[in-house]
């Protein structure tokens, strides 16, 4: 009797609790939902900050890691319950979906306004990650969608010391392909690790094949493969899948790269235990964090050829989309203006160690992220490219180097069977 | 006389052997616990630096941050009561269904114990999103009782599956002597099942408390409310997008622990409690 | 009468009857008619393609079929190993020994840590790459140097040294659910044998195993179905597939569903997966009753 009571009572409590009332609120609230963990006590500043300034209320709400955040913005978007302020996470395929589902808000016009200051604000490429360029292949019309609210790059980051330690110089890192290489024996020699990076989770090696494909053969053949006109078994992209290859060859890639979590690979970083880590620019808050002594400088990837300039992978870190649904429309947008101008943006550097995207907060920013920005002239991202390769492929393509660098496989079997792959998956668009 | 001694030796080599495989087994269950504890009490730059299990400083002050910064009041409070509600609903729903599938007879009751079986076996993929639209078109979505309910269900077929394997085994003397005591159906049910099954009824227990307690992705998803976020959401908090809080990560991973294994212990009594009390009959 | 009797009877099934109708079979009557769509799982457009789906997995998908040998090779282990394991010290803890409650308490540890904690802690066991890994120092020390190894990365040997730390996780729940078992079986039956001058073995045999095969297969059924579905701890572990080494399905239901964004496919996954699943514990279910 006692249980049935007690089971009664809870039932009974929760009934209540559960029917809560939504509160009316003179002023509107704007709800943000992020994954940024890292940034959450700054955006909560921000938005006491922002209260003060105009009486509008901010809401951040955090929910991570951002595998969870996806899906719960995904439910939420099938269930049309999207807070005003959000962001999408994944490719520019996902994002296009978003718009034509009508939950994204058209920006273009807000960025336009007063000769067109809002986006001029931003650094091209920073915008260029949440623009749908004309004659794009995703069907969107041509606009600005979402607001970055921090840059980033993807390149490489060398230890000072130890450098100093092997005898090299620390102001000058490998340049080509070749010096990188070299290095592999005297580091094991050493005792030392080489290169760390978080190549158990494939997109990085992507990122760093993909790095080296715009190296040596351009960035338009690129685009021309992945739009099926050239084949993966061309010299060229063999020539990268080799690379990996000469890369394993050399010593120079730790032990255990292919199963690394890039939390791994900081840590050994961090610890000194390894020379070289290729790594985002979000990096110098995580070294500073485990090792605040580490003298460490950044780089870009050693070139392989001299043909086409090395780029590397950079643009917006986090943007902000606004719901197109949203009662609070303008004072969303009115809000991301704020966010994104040269004060909150310098702040948001300095509380965080992130690059800022406006590009007139860069004089504030410590030396070595200063370093990371000044990559930005060689840095492209494939949402910026107007076509997106087949997820497939690319699939078999970061399985396949993973495959190279365990020595299961060579070159030219992955380029042929990354071929393979294209060839079904084009077939199957045409079939469509 | 050697025989006596014989056996009486072969007996303390067995026991000495049996007690060192225990011990074995046992060692290797404790070290990732006490790595975890001893990481808590490490600062960020030290833990991986420093592998000994016993830090160089004690920094307890970690779990006052942890349980400041995670918010975890609030929401260890709330994981408290999902937790209680839901095995509380379970025990109750499975056992009575468990019951009516092992002794009662109805139409469809094999057909029906089928369809739970085969739900334990298919996984659903994508079934969050499709929860979440159905609690709110019921309009549970944003409350407790919707999660509640979300998760009873999870653990509603393991839970009749393993009450019913234990029901079928018990003695029937004991029900046919309630039955004609002039006992109903709810009665024999509660009064002479359920105390005879506490030992399976202990594992049901555990079982889903620990599923509820472990359980995040759905309350992130369900929830928008912070403050109905149950503890695990609150953990998550310390995982960065970039950088892992680790020591305050473990501190807050074994404030979570701790609740689980008291429940456990609190349990086991009830699995030899059970054997006593539970009426013998041969 | 009867109809009273009758109607009593549903009663009983009636609250999870109910409670399962709402939060499993229209969830799942959902995505099995996905399953024949082709689906990102964000815009409004849902193609039908029929079967396509289905066909697309059982001709074309290899990486589907390795992840689910995969898994299988993983649930082998755990079949074998942590059950084995978890009977002998479910047995071995059943008798009258000094620190019962000290062994009860500690085994069902591995099982209440979170698989984050047991990843990372496993990783630093046996995998950091300076050696932190403790296995390798010991053996390095005893003079045994060329057993050390990279267990974790080295491909060979990645997919064994996921399923022994996934069996040091998982035989507290078999070492818990045999005791129970154990547990009920009559202290008398045992002391009858040994007045009748039966050996330990012989008592074994004779009333331990015969009465323990309802729960043995009721073990047996939940290691299949809990074993298939792991896939956290392999992410915490090796960060993922591993070049396809580590694989498994559900991971597989994942990427579909995040990473190529087929969410009409990973449906289709998903039921391929209870199929097999399903057919797999009947013949279990089969097996077992013929034994008996």
């Amino acid at each position: 009797m006692l249980f049935k009571n007690l089971f009664l009572s809870i039932f009974l409590l929760f009934s209540v609790i559960g029917c809560s009332e939504q509160k009316v609120a003179s002023k509107p609230t704007i709800n943000i939902w992020h994954w940024m963990t890292d940034r959450d006590p700054a955006f909560q500043e921000l938005a006491k900050k922002y209260e003060a300034l105009t009486g509008v209320k901010v809401n951040f709400e955090l929910y991570a890691p951002s595998d969870a955040y996806s899906q719960k913005i995904r439910a939420a978007a099938q269930g049309s319950n999207l807070p005003d302020i959000f962001g999408i996470l994944g490719e520019k395929r996902d994002f296009a979906s978003f718009i034509k589902a009508g939950h994204i808000l058209d920006l273009t016009s807000y960025m336009e306004a007063d000769n067109n200051s809002w986006e001029n604000s931003f650094f091209p490429k920073a915008l260029a990650v949440n623009e749908f360029a004309s004659q794009n292949s995703y069907g969107i019309k041509p606009g600005i969608f979402g607001v970055p609210i921090d840059i980033m790059t993807i390149q490489m980051v060398y230890n000072k010391k130890l450098f100093t330690q092997l005898g090299l110089n620390p102001n000058r890192p490998p340049k080509t392909l070749q010096e990188f290489l070299d290095l592999g024996a005297k580091i094991k020699a050493a005792g030392m690790q080489g290169l760390v990076s978080g190549w158990g989770e494939v997109w990085m090696i992507d990122c760093l094949a993909n790095n080296y494909a715009f190296n040596i053969m351009g960035k338009d053949k690129v685009l021309a493969t992945i739009k099926g006109e050239v084949p993966y078994m061309d010299p060229d992209w063999i020539k990268v899948f080799t690379i990996f290859k000469q890369m394993k060859d050399s010593g120079i890639l730790a032990q255990g790269l292919v199963t690394m979590i890039n939390k791994s690979a900081e840590q050994l970083f961090a610890n000194e235990k390894a020379v070289f880590a290729f790594n985002g620019s979000w990096c110098v808050n995580v070294y500073k964090g485990m090792n605040p002594g580490l003298e460490y400088g950044s780089m870009l990837p050693p070139a392989a050829s001299e043909k086409y300039p090395i780029s590397i992978w950079g643009g917006a870190g986090s943007s902000f989309m606004v719901n197109a649904r949203s009662k609070n429309k303008e004072e969303a947008v009115k809000f991301l203006v704020w966010l994104t101008s040269q004060d909150q943006q310098a702040y948001l550097a300095t509380a965080t160690n992130n690059l800022p995207a406006n590009k007139n907060s860069l004089s504030k920013i410590p030396e070595v992220m200063a370093q990371f920005a000044r990559g930005m002239d060689y840095a492209t991202h494939p949402n910026v490219w107007g076509v997106s390769e087949f997820s497939m492929v690319i699939e078999a393509f970061d399985r396949g180097i993973q495959s190279i660098i365990i020595g299961e496989k060579t070159p030219e079997q992955v380029a042929d069977e990354v071929q393979k792959i294209k060839e079904r998956e084009l077939a199957k668009k045409r079939a469509k | 006389m050697k025989q006596a001694v014989y056996y009486k030796s072969k007996k303390i080599l067995i026991n000495i052997l049996i007690h060192v495989f225990l011990i074995s087994v046992a060692i290797t269950c404790l070290y990732p616990l006490l790595w975890m504890i001893s990481s808590s009490l490490k600062t960020q730059d030290m833990i991986f630096k420093d592998i000994s299990l016993i830090p160089h400083q004690f920094r307890l002050e970690n779990y006052v941050l942890a349980w400041k910064e995670g918010g975890f009041g609030r929401n260890f409070f709330n994981s408290i009561i999902y937790t209680v509600s839901v095995v509380f609903g379970i025990v109750i729903v499975s056992s009575m269904a468990a019951y009516a599938f092992s002794r009662l007879r109805f139409v469809g009751s094999k057909f029906l114990f089928i369809i739970f079986m085969a739900a334990m076996m298919i996984p659903i993929p994508g079934s969050f999103v499709a929860l979440y639209v159905l609690l709110n078109k019921l309009h549970l979505r944003n409350t407790p009782i919707g999660y509640i309910l979300c998760m009873i269900n999870v653990g509603l077929s393991t839970s009749i599956f393993l009450l019913k394997t234990f029901f079928d085994k018990m003695p029937k003397e004991l029900e046919d002597a309630a039955r004609i005591d002039g006992c109903s159906k709810i009665g024999i049910w509660w009064h002479v099942a359920i105390p005879l099954a506490k030992p399976v009824l202990a594992v049901v227990i555990v079982l889903n408390a620990l599923t509820v307690w472990n359980e995040y992705i759905l309350a992130l998803i369900i929830f928008d409310n912070r403050s109905f976020m149950p503890l695990q959401v609150a953990l998550q908090s310390f995982q960065g997008e970039f950088v892992t809080n680790y020591p305050l990560l473990m501190a807050g991973l074994t404030i979570t622990a701790l609740p689980i294994i008291l429940v456990y212990l609190f349990m086991q009594k009830y699995i030899i409690k059970g054997v006593t009390q539970g009426a013998v009959v041969g | 009468m009867k109809i009273r009797d009758t109607l009593e009877n549903y009663v009983f099934v009636l609250p999870a009857v109910v409670i399962f109708s709402i939060f499993y079979i229209i969830p799942f009557i959902w995505v099995f008619q996905l399953g024949m769509f082709e689906w990102d799982g964000i815009s409004s457009a849902k193609v039908f393609v029929g079967l396509d789906n289905f066909k697309e997995i059982f001709l074309q998908d290899s990486n589907w079929w390795h992840a689910m040998w995969n898994a299988g090779y993983i649930t082998l282990i755990a079949l074998t190993l942590q059950n084995a394991l978890a009977f002998m010290l479910a047995w071995a803890c059943d008798r009258e020994i000094k620190m019962k409650n000290f062994y009860r308490v500690i085994f069902f540890i591995p099982p209440v840590l979170s698989e984050v904690v047991v990843g990372m802690a496993w990783r630093f066991i046996i995998n950091d790459i300076d050696g932190a890994n403790i296995i390798n120092r010991s053996l390095i020390s005893m003079g045994l140097g060329n057993f050390a190894h990279n267990w974790l990365s080295d491909p060979q040997t990645a997919l064994t040294t996921v399923a022994i730390v996934h069996c040091w996780k998982g035989f507290g729940w078999g070492f818990l659910i045999f005791l129970a078992g154990l547990q009920t079986i009559p202290r008398e039956l045992y002391e009858a044998a040994r007045v009748d001058g039966a050996s330990a073995w012989q008592s074994f045999k004779k009333i331990t195993l015969p009465l323990m095969v309802p729960i043995m297969v009721l073990v047996v059924i939940l290691t299949v179905l809990g074993t298939m579905q792991v896939f956290v701890l392999i992410v915490s572990l090796v960060g993922g597939e591993f070049a396809g080494h580590t694989s498994v399905p559900v991971l597989r239901i994942l990427a579909s569903m995040r990473g190529s964004s087929r969410f009409g496919y990973a449906c289709a996954q998903g039921i391929t997966f209870g199929m097999v699943l399903i057919l797999i514990s009947f013949i279990q279910y089969r097996f077992s009753k013929k034994g008996q």
